[in-house]
């Protein structure tokens, strides 16, 4: 019995002991918890706020692109979307073979939406088609009940309403690639484009606008359980561009099928009313991805639709470079105004003839007469009493061969040649090669848009530059105004001279350019011909007599080229035309060159406020 | 044995519900009552899936608890060494064909109930170990070959549930047989030279854990290296509960735990939902609860008579306060994660029905607590 009570008194004990110790254990628990709950509280409830509230940025609208009169030229426009959530759907496959019977799914688009699927987590969409016309919509909509899973939600796309026909001066918008979204990840944002070419590249900043917050409360795995608070981003400022819709569209239409490219420019301050290329491509394409097909279709196409043909097209000027040559001439003291020059139809150099165009010759003419019958033997000998470096500094001057600060991403310099230049390239320089760049053949290359920069700043006699932005963000940006661009510092007299002679070469008599005569007896025009040789013509095929370009294959053709500049009294435009293997700028070029002219000076864009035809535009849009 | 007889008599059906603890019946529904809250709270607000089910449950383990507290509990130590064979027959049943999760094996499918026999084992064990010492004189516990066979009985079925892998409940298990044997009057020196090389050990033990313990325990002792991976969990828990306060978010005001943000919010962490929701306050008490369940078994076995009885009404104690334990050391990021319930409170069936085995038969401890009972010397 002693020994039993003695066992349950060390029990009893032990189980006090126990009890002690458990009581402890507890407590101490208590007193931790009174340290995580209490103590370090503070900070555990900020965790629990970041965890539950999830911030997200929101893309902004991108600001719109708009002509100098406020018509858009790019903008956004509803997007529907379906997509697909596939927590939803019941069954996966049989969903999409429903939505397949309503709006058909190619095999591509099906792998697509597998591996996103895959990819991601249950609850999140995938898009299933994007661009969903109206009635597409409604269709699933009405079916909507077949459709488990699939949702209906909009976002926006980039329009562009005038297309092809301004898409080489708006440009285009694409998604962001890797590196972009690298250098700023603000890209990462879905449905956010990024510019990749002209105004929407040059102006992408600007447009993009600023991102807008939202806050969500999410759970751990990031299914959104509610919108606490919400901020719009800032749209993207509007860009204005000089551009004139309508003049735009008048002068593609005009260009017709040609490969071919015009620019017509405030000839006072350098603002470009009309940059037209032909032919153009469809910038929207961009926006959702370029298809094989059409790729290849662009490529090949030796109209090279996607090039920029006006500030990146390379052209030799032909005869529309004798202006340079001549106020190269005067200013080095090699020619006044009034030297003579006889052309007998050739210029004998050496062992070397070279021909005027004309096989008779022009017999004795001044600069006046040089321009109007566009003689090459005048401007022969122009070039080589100054020589080519003079020349070229003066071509450089005029806007030729030189990079123009033109806010246009994209543009080519062309090329001037000096002597430097050709020796660099590990050659003499020719006084031969002088000669040829005398009639602007030979290395000479330039765009249209220098070509119109050059004819504004002879109309002018201001170092106007040309520019597409007039204003950002309804702000008026500076070069509005003649004043702001400098003089160009040449003398009077021979700008004068000059620009008889263009006048002359379209409204006199023997004029090399009669079909350039505008018809409306209020306003004249003053211009030049040109055709640039893509191939070398020899001596025999001169000689034989019966050379005809017109004959030629297409792309052996030479360039026809105009420039023009007009109200002649007090010029207000200025325009260079190109055409591709035109063959002859009188012929070609004069013509187009005349249309697009009386189109510009009848809607009269820079003296407006108000687009002419504004109704019209309405209508087609 | 007149007296006995006497006894026997009078202990009719009624008598014996008459005896009956109800006070800590009503403990215990008040610890279900908790749970079947929480459980509500976790669901959204709802009684699917969890509450519900947590209730039918507690229903069916209750009625079971009555029905053991009935049992003469010297049937119950005569069947104490069959119930242990019973445990291991399960323990090695569920090594062979159990079901795999989380990568241990640890619950066998039995008549659609899913086991985990090693919860039935610690109760067979303390059966066990109380009727090997119920017999023992406070001389033959002095003798160390006398406590060859208790050990044995010990290290067979942790041995067994390590090899699951189920490292927590191999401890706890090894616990409860420590404490039985300390309640028998096994001398201290001896707990003290079995506890000398526990370090070294863990030390080698550790050198051979699963992968995915030695994570819980690394990420035990640096959460914050992996916030999103293994630390996760009871980072989480520890946002949920500091984020509580001292008053707590109020019911069904929960963030962490409604958003998903807390894993297993049902089951290991619904203490956590619970600090988050009701504050310190609401964990205090939950706390004081289980602190009475616990000190109530321990008092059960105080005044029981006979040695199997007390033994037994301990062990059992003494799991219910080492679930508690591990749990809510778990939650509050004290020990690492073990996968160990909170008991009538976690959603879970069968934790539910062995927690509430266990309470049968410490009810039927305390049913039986004056019984003579032979080989105890005694009775009065």
């Amino acid at each position: 019995m002693r020994r039993e009570t003695k066992r349950t008194g060390v029990f009893t004990r032990r189980a006090l002991l126990l009890m002690g110790g458990q009581v402890a254990v507890l407590g101490t628990m208590a007193a931790r918890l009174y340290q995580v709950q209490v103590v370090e509280g503070g900070r555990y409830a900020t965790l629990a706020n970041e965890n539950r509230i999830s911030a997200r940025m929101i893309a902004p609208p991108r600001g719109r692109i708009l002509d100098r009169f406020g018509t858009p030229l790019a903008g956004s426009r509803i997007n529907w979307r379906a997509l697909l959530i596939s927590e939803q759907a019941t069954d996966v496959k049989a969903t999409l073979d429903a939505f397949s019977r309503i709006v058909p799914l190619t095999e591509y688009e099906r792998a697509r939406i597998d591996r996103e699927l895959h990819r991601r987590r249950h609850f999140i969409p995938v898009m299933v088609r994007e661009f969903l016309s109206w009635p597409d919509m409604a269709a699933i909509e009405v079916n909507a009940p077949d459709l488990p899973g699939i949702l209906v939600d909009v976002g926006t796309t980039r329009i562009y309403p005038y297309g092809e026909r301004l898409a080489h001066v708006v440009g285009y918008v694409a998604p962001p690639n890797e590196a972009d979204v690298a250098n700023d990840p603000l890209l990462s944002l879905p449905g956010l484009r990024i510019g990749r070419s002209g105004m929407e590249k040059y102006h992408d900043l600007a447009l993009r606008g600023r991102p807008g917050a939202v806050q969500l409360e999410v759970n751990a795995v990031g299914r959104v359980i509610r919108e606490l608070d919400r901020q719009e981003g800032v749209q993207g400022d509007d860009v204005g561009l000089t551009i004139d819709a309508g003049l735009q569209e008048a002068v593609v239409t005009l260009l017709g099928d040609e490969s071919a490219s015009a620019v017509v420019m405030d000839c006072r301050n350098g603002e470009v009313l009309a940059m037209a290329t032909n032919p153009g491509f469809d910038p929207t394409v961009f926006n959702s991805g370029v298809s094989q097909a059409q790729w290849s279709e662009w490529t090949r196409d030796r109209r090279t639709p996607l090039i920029n043909k006006a500030t990146s097209g390379l052209y030799a000027p032909g005869s529309t470079f004798k202006m340079a040559v001549a106020l190269a001439a005067i200013e080095g003291k090699a020619m006044t105004i009034n030297d003579r020059v006889e052309c007998p139809g050739y210029l004998d150099l050496g062992d070397t003839r070279f021909h005027c165009w004309r096989k008779g010759g022009h017999g004795m003419l001044d600069l006046r007469g040089g321009i109007k019958n566009s003689c090459d033997v005048y401007f022969y000998e122009a070039a080589r009493r100054v020589g080519i470096d003079k020349v070229a500094a003066m071509s450089n001057r005029l806007g030729l061969g030189t990079e123009l600060e033109l806010d246009l991403p994209g543009q080519r310099s062309g090329l001037i040649p000096t002597r430097d230049w050709r020796i660099g390239q590990g050659h003499p320089w020719n006084i031969g090669d002088t000669i040829v760049s005398g009639i602007g053949q030979g290395y000479i290359q330039v765009t249209p848009l220098q070509l119109a920069t050059y004819t504004a700043r002879l109309a002018s006699g201001r170092q106007v530059q040309p520019h597409l932005t007039r204003s950002l963000g309804g702000v008026l940006q500076p070069g509005v105004l003649p004043e702001d661009w400098p003089s160009l510092d040449l003398p009077d007299k021979a700008l004068r001279m000059v620009r008889e002679g263009m006048w002359s070469v379209v409204n006199e008599q023997g004029g090399t350019a009669p079909l350039a005569k505008l018809a409306d007896p209020k306003w004249q025009m003053a211009g030049k011909t040109g055709s640039a040789q893509v191939r070398r013509v020899s001596r025999e095929m001169r000689e034989s007599g019966t050379f005809d370009s017109a004959k030629l294959p297409w792309e052996y053709r030479p360039h026809a080229l105009f420039v023009a500049f007009a109200p002649v009294d007090a010029p207000r435009y200025a325009l260079a035309v190109v055409i591709e293997h035109g063959n002859a700028g009188a012929a070609a070029a004069a013509p187009l060159a005349k249309d697009i002219m009386t189109e510009t000076l009848q809607r009269d864009p820079a003296n407006r406020t108000e687009p002419l035809g504004a109704k019209l535009a309405d209508a087609k849009s | 044995m007149e007296r006995r007889l006497w006894r026997e008599a009078s202990f009719d059906l009624t008598g014996k519900i008459l005896r009956i603890n109800w006070l800590y019946v009503l403990l215990l529904c008040a610890l279900a009552g908790v749970g079947y809250t929480a459980l509500y709270s976790a669901a959204g607000g709802a009684v699917e899936p969890y509450a519900g089910r947590h209730a039918l449950r507690f229903c069916i383990g209750l009625a079971l608890m009555l029905c053991v507290s009935l049992i003469d509990i010297r049937l119950i130590a005569r069947l104490s060494w069959v119930a242990y064979a019973g445990g291991i027959g399960l323990l090695v049943a569920v090594l062979r064909m159990g079901h795999v999760g989380k990568g241990a094996q640890r619950w066998i499918e039995l008549g659609g109930l899913q086991l985990q026999p090693s919860e039935l084992m610690k109760i067979a064990l303390v059966l066990a170990l109380a009727s090997w010492f119920h017999k023992a004189s406070w001389e033959r516990i002095g003798n160390p070959l006398f406590l060859v066979p208790p050990i044995v009985a010990i290290l067979l079925p942790v041995g067994l549930i390590l090899k699951e892998p189920n490292l927590g409940t191999a401890v706890i298990t090894a616990m409860i047989g420590g404490a039985v044997m300390f309640g028998a009057g096994v001398r201290w020196w001896k707990f003290l030279l079995v506890a000398a090389p526990v370090p070294f050990a863990a030390q080698f033990a550790y050198q051979h854990l699963h992968d995915y313990q030695r994570a819980r325990i690394d990420t035990f002792m640096h959460p914050e290296n992996d916030p999103l991976g293994a630390g996760y969990n009871i980072l989480q828990s520890k946002i949920a509960l500091g984020s509580g306060g001292m008053w707590g978010k109020g019911f069904l005001q929960g963030t962490q735990g409604h958003l998903d943000f807390l894993p297993e919010k049902q089951t290991d962490f619904i203490f956590t939902m619970i600090g988050e929701e009701f504050g310190l306050v609401g964990a205090w008490a939950v706390m004081g609860l289980l602190a009475l369940i616990v000190l109530g078994g321990m008092l059960i076995a105080l005044r029981c008579r006979n040695q199997f009885g007390r033994l037994v009404a301990m062990g059992i104690s003494v799991n219910f306060f080492m679930y508690v334990f591990v749990n809510i050391a778990m939650v509050m990021g004290a020990i690492p994660v073990g996968g160990v319930p909170l008991p009538l409170v976690s959603h879970g069936g069968s934790a539910m029905l062995t927690v509430m085995l266990g309470f049968g038969v410490l009810m039927s401890v305390h049913v039986h607590r004056d019984v003579e009972f032979e080989g105890t010397g005694e009775d009065r």
